[in-house]
């Protein structure tokens, strides 16, 4: 039952081993000179201007709803796509039907404004 | 690549459906290019809740089953879309005067009560616990953004957010129960379930009994049943009135029309597991709603923990199981909704721009200055409280004898003592109106829309009480 | 086999889970989250459910957390605000949450322990396929498919209507 997985785990335990690998390789051969300015957040080069810890629009907060909404959206076109040969014209007329209620859905976020940055 | 065959669709059974969701998009569409006046949207909107209450009756020979009996056109399901579209009829006429009044000025608010209904209707339709879930989900999101839609009113936004993060919370406990019956009968059809209960195949009884407990906290949350009725109150303060009457009764039917489905069509058999339990938690909302109501000074309130006790009542038609507790449901559902239409129609009238009045004290003397207001409040209250020849007596009277048909005499009896004990309450509203000296001026503006509201509340309640004979019977065959 | 595979990534997740409740600062919680969301992906996986645990992946992994990451940024959390603050404990309440909490599941394991378990059923070949699990949704399930097309509508509305910014009426 397991051994479809086996690709899966390889890819997993290769993939782990580069990242730590790399973290553990370069604090062994790096050179260790510390300064003040090393120590800077890195911001092109310059001193930071204004702290990063700063209160983020409430605008990202619409993008990132509408985002979860569409991102499930687009989960159902996975198995759509995959059948789409096998479900013929029914698929194609149901898979429409999703479309069009959502698009009616995109159609009033955007005419709203709510794509809107200002 | 052997083709899949498709499934047969019945689209004349979800008829009811399709109308309300063409006409819910095209609202929606519309608004976008209505500025100020609502007046074209509001009229689409009562069309297609017309249309959709004609559609209702597109099928004969009922029941249907169609979707591969995960959708269903029975009597019950019929009455209850009449129940449904009435009531998102009272609630957008409504609304007309008081949104202007209290400038909610968003078109969207027409399109998600017709979403919600859309909802509710597909609620009260499905066979399949995905559909029901979903149907619950459609009707609480709408809910919850119409309970925050004024977003300049920090009630408003404390209503939302409470309701939604509650109501998340008790979707969870709905959906996990509902994972637990699966599992344990291998099917999502309330009918599979019913056959598999009937023939004792379920795979295992402690999944199914766990189910059980966690479905009945779920609905229990939705329909505001005690002890998970704390977000009532404050949810139902915090919205717009026209949306508060339009939560306690529509969503609430639905829910109940869900309720129905799952424990006394599915699993009748199971009965002695989950009847105690919902004994318990009728008899609790009864006493904790009516002992909460008598304590409120906001009519709102009032009105809200009043609605927890009338849960308790209508659980004893689920409780009860039989045919005439189905018929006994949906007729108390319709009165339900005629008098809590009518008695927030007066809340609303009563109310002005700066001060909408909800102060049980803002309503002393109102006999003397509008008689006609003071006694139509009077009447829904009575007919509330379940006064005889109201409507809130018969529905009563059909809910308490489906019980005793059933053997729930101490039940029954509970139930009246809390009846009796309910007029304490609605009393005491009618005795500020009749028996206290004015305290303000009433600045009282008779919105026609409003007015129009009250009166039709008031046939309804008055009708149903004195000639209930053509709807039971309807109700009945 | 599987269940040596099974009992580390579970018992993974329930200490993730427990960081989320007890981490200190709201992004160390959000940390975990992902984390125990990845190992429930592979719990899924175990249990043949890919297209499941795709769904984990992309849904719950991916788009819900950065939306609540975004709710943290939004908060706008400086110095010592970073840390959750807990409410003075009611000593009262917590024993009586943890009386409830002990009842319950000692009640579950009663009714749970004495009941019989089938053993489970061995399942086919193609269970939780995503070919079987879109067989399965786009004919028998074709209603509840458009029905949720419909309730991302009504969501989407809701999103707008209480999130957007600026509404001019």
């Amino acid at each position: 039952m397991l051994e479809q997985y086996i690709g899966a785990g390889i890819m997993l335990l290769v993939a782990t081993a580069i990242a730590c690998g790399m973290v553990l390789l370069t604090s062994i051969l790096g050179p260790k000179h510390q300064f003040p300015d090393k120590m800077e957040p890195f911001e092109c080069g310059e001193s930071q201007l204004v702290s990063p810890r700063q209160r983020f629009s409430v605008k990202f907060y619409l993008v990132a709803v509408l985002f979860v909404l569409f991102d499930i959206e687009a989960v159902f076109f996975f198995p759509w796509a995959i059948l789409f040969q096998r479900l013929g014209v029914f698929g194609l007329v149901e898979m429409f039907l999703f479309i069009l209620i959502l698009g009616v859905g995109l159609a009033y976020v955007w005419i709203r404004g709510g794509l809107d940055w200002e | 690549m052997e083709h899949i065959p498709s499934p047969t669709v019945d689209l004349v059974s979800l008829a009811p459906v399709l109308v309300l969701s063409v006409f819910a998009m095209m609202v929606l569409l519309v608004d976008l290019y209505v500025k100020r006046d609502k007046t074209l949207v509001i009229f689409i909107s009562l069309v297609g809740l017309l249309m959709t209450a004609i559609s209702a009756f597109a099928k004969f020979d009922l029941p249907v089953h169609s979707f591969n009996d995960s959708y269903v056109v029975d009597e019950l399901s019929v009455f209850f879309i009449m129940i449904f579209t009435l009531s998102s009829a009272l609630a957008i006429l409504l609304s007309i005067d008081y949104n202007k009044r209290e400038g909610i000025r968003m078109g969207e608010y027409y399109s998600l009560i017709l979403l919600c209904t859309v909802g509710m209707i597909l609620l009260a339709s499905s066979t399949d616990m995905i559909m029901i879930f979903l149907g619950i989900e459609i009707v609480s999101i709408c809910l919850y953004v119409l309970a925050g839609i004024r977003r300049s009113d920090p009630k408003s936004n404390e209503a939302a957010l409470k309701y939604f993060l509650l109501g998340a919370f008790a979707t969870g406990f709905l959906l996990y129960g509902m994972t637990l019956v699966y599992g344990a009968t291998g099917t999502t059809k309330l009918g599979l379930i019913a056959e598999l209960i009937r023939e004792e195949q379920i795979a295992s009884k402690p999944l199914m009994l766990m189910g059980i407990v966690l479905l009945i906290i779920g609905f229990g949350f939705k329909v505001a049943s005690v002890p998970f009725h704390m977000w009532a109150p404050d949810v139902y303060h915090g919205a717009p009135t026209p949306v508060t009457a339009f939560m306690a009764v529509g969503p609430k039917a639905a829910a109940f029309a869900a309720f129905f489905r799952v424990f006394a069509e599915a699993m009748p058999v199971l009965s002695p597991s989950w009847e105690s339990l919902l004994c318990i938690v009728a008899v609790l909302s009864m006493f904790i709603g009516n002992v909460g109501a008598i304590m409120q000074t906001n009519i709102k309130r009032l009105l809200a923990y009043s609605s927890v006790s009338h849960v308790g009542y209508i659980l004893i038609a689920v409780i009860a199981k039989n045919s005439l507790g189905s018929s006994s449901l949906v007729f108390y559902m319709l009165a339900y909704a005629f008098m809590i239409f009518g008695a927030f129609g007066i809340v609303i009238l009563i109310g002005r721009k700066e001060n909408e009045m909800l102060e049980i004290a803002d309503y002393s003397g109102l006999a003397y200055k509008h008689p006609l207001m003071a006694i139509s409040m009077s009447v829904f209250l009575l007919s509330l409280g379940g006064m005889p020849p109201l409507a809130g007596f018969v529905a009563k009277f059909y809910i308490f004898s489906a019980a005793i048909k059933e053997g729930f005499v101490t039940l029954v009896v509970l139930a009246v003592l809390n009846s009796v004990i309910s007029f304490y309450y609605y009393l005491k509203v009618i005795v500020y109106m009749y028996m206290k000296e004015p305290e303000g001026e009433f600045q009282i503006s008779l919105a026609p829309m409003t007015v129009f509201v009250v009166v039709i509340a008031m046939v309804g309640t008055a009708g149903l009480g004195i000639f209930p004979d053509p709807i039971l019977y309807f109700t009945q065959h | 086999m599987e269940l040596l595979i099974f009992y580390p990534i579970g018992t993974l997740c329930v200490f993730l889970a427990l960081g989320v409740v007890l981490n200190k600062s709201p992004i160390g919680s959000a940390m975990c989250l992902i984390g125990m969301m990845l190992g429930l992906a592979a719990v899924f996986a175990i249990q043949h459910a890919h297209f499941i645990a795709i769904l984990q992946v992309i849904i719950y992994a991916g788009a819900i957390m950065v939306l609540f990451m975004f709710v943290i940024m939004l908060l706008n959390l400086k110095g010592d605000d970073t840390v959750w603050k807990t409410r003075e404990g009611n000593t009262l309440l917590t024993g009586l949450g943890a009386v409830l909490v002990v009842g319950i599941l000692y009640k579950m394991t009663e009714i749970t322990g004495g009941g019989e378990f089938d053993s489970p059923t061995p399942i086919q070949e193609t269970f939780g396929t995503t070919v079987k699990v879109g067989t399965t949704l786009f004919t028998d399930f074709v209603l509840p498919f458009e029905v949720a097309s419909i309730l991302l509508l009504a969501a989407m509305i809701g999103a707008v209507v209480l999130a957007k910014s600026k509404m001019d009426d």
